[in-house]
């Protein structure tokens, strides 16, 4: 049976303050040398889901992991959610690369 | 005290740590003996107040109150909801509650992103309910807060449904009873505690059950318990 990845990226919406990146936007900022950003901004922090999948259609996993985030990975009342699935062949355990 | 036949559950999930303090406030204010029921159960007798304990349920992992939502108990949990049971969220309670969708809204981090264990005081904004009527309308209250993630959001909507439904229970409040700005955690509204439309399941971050006799710091609790106990299985 193939394998599929899925990635579920979760991120606070747009309406909703993310205190977390707003003080990574003011350690980033504050940071001095080759790697100072003065003009950064909206610094949001989210979070990622990745899901090791066995299956023959990518459509339909895809269609189920949405189903999922929607009702469990992500609160919709607060964040918002992105999906992408492809092949995946390495191997199936915790710090593959 | 002790006539009390109301009949009152704890729900136990992994990693909740109020819940032997809800059972003895339970049985301070009212003598009535809580059950325990752990989280795996998927039936229990019919009780008539169930409350979901504060803690950090599976290490707060997802979000907070997000994985104990799923736990086999809380379909009984909503069943006797239903039902009419009484239902009290505390602290990671009500963000179970609020995972679950019994409540609406979500709780985020908290403003400053600071964890906050200190007393507040809080106005009672609605004491027509099961959870409050021991209490006096506006009256001024002191209980424990200790949570990372009490910032209460709901979009615009929403609040304006809870506030014209009286379903702002609880306020984050100044000693005077003043509310504006007074929420350390940055909730919508100053709101500490809210209650669903058929005002029988009633979330709030602080901790009532931890201020139920004075030797403990403050008995402002022990009322909520009593009014709820009072309302369910009379009191002779």
């Amino acid at each position: 049976m193939p394998q599929y990845k899925a990635k579920v990226t979760v991120m606070f919406r747009k309406s909703i303050l993310d205190p977390q990146g707003a003080a990574i936007e003011r350690a980033v900022k504050s940071v001095e040398g080759d790697i100072s950003f003065p003009d950064v901004s909206s610094v949001r922090v989210g979070k990622v889901v990745e899901l090791i999948i066995d299956g023959l259609d990518a459509a339909v996993i895809e269609e189920k992991v949405k189903l999922l985030a929607d009702r469990v990975l992500a609160n919709t009342v607060m964040e918002q959610y992105v999906v992408e699935v492809e092949p995946f062949a390495g191997e199936s355990c915790n710090g593959r690369e | 005290m002790g006539a009390n036949k109301a009949k009152a559950a704890v729900i136990v999930f992994p990693g909740s740590n109020c819940d032997n303090d809800a059972g003895r406030a339970i049985k301070a204010a009212t003598g009535v003996d809580a059950r325990f029921v752990w989280h795996r159960e998927t039936s229990m007798e019919d009780f008539d107040l169930i409350v979901l304990p504060g803690g950090f349920s599976f290490g707060d992992y997802l979000r907070t109150g997000a994985i104990a939502r799923y736990s086999p108990i809380m379909k009984e949990v909503i069943r006797q909801a239903r039902r009419g049971a009484k239902v009290l969220g505390i602290c990671n309670g009500f963000q179970i509650l609020t995972e679950s969708g019994m409540l609406p809204g979500a709780l985020l981090r908290n403003r400053d992103l600071l964890f906050l264990s200190k007393d507040v005081y809080l106005r009672v904004e609605n004491n027509n309910t099961a959870f409050t009527s021991a209490y006096k309308e506006k009256q001024v209250i002191r209980l424990p807060i200790a949570h990372g993630d009490g910032n209460y959001y709901i979009d615009d909507e929403g609040y304006k449904r809870l506030v014209g439904e009286g379903r702002v229970v609880f306020r984050y409040s100044a000693p005077d009873g003043a509310t504006e700005g007074m929420a350390p955690n940055g909730a919508k509204g100053d709101i500490a505690g809210i209650i669903n439309d058929h005002g029988n399941v009633l979330g709030l971050m602080p901790h009532p059950e931890r201020h139920c006799e004075a030797i403990l710091g403050g008995a402002d609790g022990k009322w909520m318990f009593e009014s709820l106990l009072n309302a369910v299985g009379g009191q002779s």
